[in-house]
């Protein structure tokens, strides 16, 4: 009887078991980051360390942007045109990449290659320091370790995500120009006129919110993965570090897809 | 009696279903070495944690000038915290900050210094510690005793009142641990902080220190003077004394203090017995400081090491030596009559002046005075130890000597 009862009860456990953690989890993510970001407010502000950050996440991720966000537009440029060419609609193939870039795959797509360049690095460094305890001393030294690491990380993604968006989003036009226009032979003027027409105010500053939260999830979560290094049941050393990147990356990324639905949801 | 500074009472921590620490009781007076030594893995480091605040304790309570940390206002403690700072076992250096950065971090970071201010103190104690090659050197760059350096060097940069120590010298070789040590005393005596220091490094730890605490199975069974301890008749103290105290004295090869009075009881057994009498001889360095200061610590302890292998070489078959402090070194003659010894004496002040060591040319750019004495005395039917060693200290004479006439010139 007993036996059955477990087995009966044993998913329903686990589910709890699961939840509880889950919501404790994203509880304590929350308070690191409510901790994590009024420290950017403190004084003395961390400018240079914030410029560094900026330095690191954003202008060293500019190249990258730049080739994705040509390949993204060109190949939107590409498929647009053949799915178009169909209904005889080729003509809005301009407005069809500057809406997809600007309410959905600059942000989303800006967050991933930041994820892969800096998200990594983020966690990966934090989590060397807490492995070799210089959070520690920088705790018994009487600094603050997440306003030291993790604040002026946070500001610098606020500021890079969004600008580095935007250059995402200018050159994937100009990708979708390149094959549109320039290899298949749409007519410029129609190219630019129907991306001015389309496009409004509030798709821009829908793209412009997404970036600021993702920067958040994305800065937020590397930290915390890097951080809480030492807590976390799989792995000590080197081999904690590793998977705490390897779960900094994989959750940024799922919850940047997932927050990109709710978002766009609110945002229709 | 003074106020002790810090006080932990009935501490308490378990990880998990382990018991670290056990009702833990211990008091530290201001302005003293203390020792906390121990097995591996019995909670020297997570007491010393527990003491900076890194760890908090599951029961019992930590007072600091008799006040809890955690029923400090903010204020005090923010001032509690600049008073203190912490030397990790690993050294816990930032790495990707050269070795400058790495000390000017608490002051740029902790202080209102001008940034000039604060590159003249760090170079200061960056030329201090002998590490002005490494100075822009990142730690990976830089060998195991220099990083100790300047984990010393960060800690002492602030200019802290209580200095924890994780086991400073654990890893280095019995030259650099002892100077490592000489360095730690150095700076308490001149900055006159409270050092605590986690170390199993039995005798050498029990030359520099003013207390002693033992940790076995998460309690304290011991705490007193060093004297206490190696007199203490407490079962646990005298195994671990035996199991953890190694036979010789690292850096000289000499037996130890403990062995030595052990002797000389054996000795004296006799002397009383038969009615005769041997020579003791006492060696001092004079002024280690000195040598410390301008020429650096590990010349100093090569000092004290050629001196000790010099006393072997010499005495090694007629008689019994140790390392009976820092800077003294004793020597038993039981089978020798005074006269023998005093010619054994001579022909060692010979032999040491050849040594390029105790030479001033040695030394071309620094001014110092530094002396090496010895004294003998004779044991007769009665008396102890101690009156034994204040009699040769009385009798000691030079057999060495480097002495500054002016700047740069040395005799």
């Amino acid at each position: 009887m007993d036996q059955t009862t477990n087995f009966v009860f044993a998913p329903f456990n686990w589910l709890g078991r699961f939840s509880i953690a889950f919501i404790g989890e994203l509880g304590s993510v929350g308070i690191f980051f409510i901790h994590a970001f009024c420290l950017i407010f403190s004084l003395p502000l961390q400018v240079s360390k914030t410029i560094q950050q900026v330095f690191f996440i954003g202008a060293k991720s500019i190249l990258i942007i730049l080739l994705v966000g040509l390949f993204t537009g060109m190949v939107l440029g590409l498929q647009g045109y053949y799915t178009l060419v169909k209904f005889g609609s080729e003509g809005v193939l301009g407005a069809a990449v500057a809406l997809s870039l600007i309410r959905e795959l600059g942000p989303v797509m800006t967050a991933i290659m930041i994820i892969a360049r800096a998200g990594s690095s983020m966690a990966a460094e934090i989590g060397i320091m807490r492995i070799s305890e210089q959070i520690d001393a920088l705790d018994t030294m009487d600094i603050n370790p997440i306003r030291f690491l993790v604040s002026p990380r946070i500001a610098a993604s606020l500021i890079s995500f969004p600008l580095l968006t935007a250059i995402f989003d200018v050159i994937g036009i100009a990708g979708g120009y390149l094959t549109g226009v320039v290899l298949l032979g749409i007519n410029a003027g129609v190219y630019f006129y129907r991306i001015e027409a389309s496009v409004i105010m509030q798709d821009v500053s829908g793209g412009f919110v997404k970036s600021l939260v993702f920067g958040i999830i994305v800065s937020t979560i590397c930290c915390y993965q890097g951080y809480f290094t030492h807590m976390r049941p799989g792995g000590f050393g080197a081999r904690g570090v590793s998977l705490a990147t390897t779960s900094a990356v994989v959750l940024s990324c799922v919850l940047v897809l997932i927050m990109d639905y709710v978002l766009t949801s609110f945002l229709l | 009696m003074t106020a002790p500074l810090v006080e932990l009472k009935n501490v308490t921590k378990r990880f998990g279903e382990i018991t670290v620490l056990d009702m833990v009781n211990l008091t530290i007076f201001e302005g003293d070495i203390t020792t906390i030594i121990g097995k591996s893995g019995v909670g020297k480091s997570v007491l010393l944690k527990h003491i900076i605040g890194l760890l908090r304790p599951d029961e019992g309570k930590i007072l600091f000038n008799g006040k809890q940390l955690k029923g400090m206002t903010r204020k005090e403690r923010k001032s509690f915290k600049e008073r203190i700072s912490y030397m990790f076992q690993n050294n816990a250096l930032f790495d990707s900050l050269t070795v400058f950065e790495n000390i000017a971090l608490p002051l740029r970071e902790k202080t209102r210094l001008h940034e000039d201010a604060i590159r003249s103190r760090v170079l200061a104690q960056i030329d201090q510690m002998e590490l002005s090659e490494v100075t822009y050197k990142y730690p990976s760059q830089i060998s195991g005793g220099m990083q100790k350096r300047v984990a010393l060097a960060r800690a002492l940069v602030t200019e802290p009142k209580i200095i924890l120590f994780d086991e400073p010298t654990t890893g280095l070789d019995p030259l650099r641990k002892n100077a490592v040590l000489s360095m730690i005393v150095h700076y308490q005596k001149k900055i006159r902080f409270t050092a605590i220091l986690v170390s199993h490094d039995i005798p050498d730890i029990l030359f520099i220190s003013n207390r002693v605490a033992i940790i076995d199975s998460g309690r304290i069974p011991f705490q007193g003077t060093p004297m206490e301890l190696e007199q203490s008749e407490n079962p646990v103290v005298q195994q671990f004394i035996k199991g953890q105290a190694s036979l010789k004295d690292e850096l000289t090869g000499l037996n130890t203090r403990r062995d030595i009075k052990k002797i000389f009881i054996q000795e004296m057994e006799r002397v009383n017995r038969l009615h005769e009498s041997f020579p003791v001889v006492m060696f001092t360095i004079d002024n280690l400081e000195q040598i410390n200061e301008h020429i650096g610590y590990i010349a100093a302890q090569q000092i004290i090491q050629c001196l000790g292998m010099l006393i072997k070489e010499h005495f090694d078959t007629t008689g019994t030596s140790a390392r009976y402090s820092q800077n003294d070194i004793l020597m038993l003659l039981p089978h020798t009559g005074l006269k023998e010894a005093k010619q054994v004496l001579d022909e060692l002040a010979t032999d040491l002046q050849k040594q390029e060591i105790f030479q001033a040319k040695s030394y071309p750019k620094a001014c110092f005075s530094f002396s090496i004495l010895a004294g003998p005395a004779e044991a007769r039917p009665g008396m102890d130890l101690d009156s034994l060693i204040k009699q040769a200290l009385s009798h000691q004479k030079t057999i060495a000597h480097i002495e500054c006439i002016k700047h740069g010139e040395t005799t």
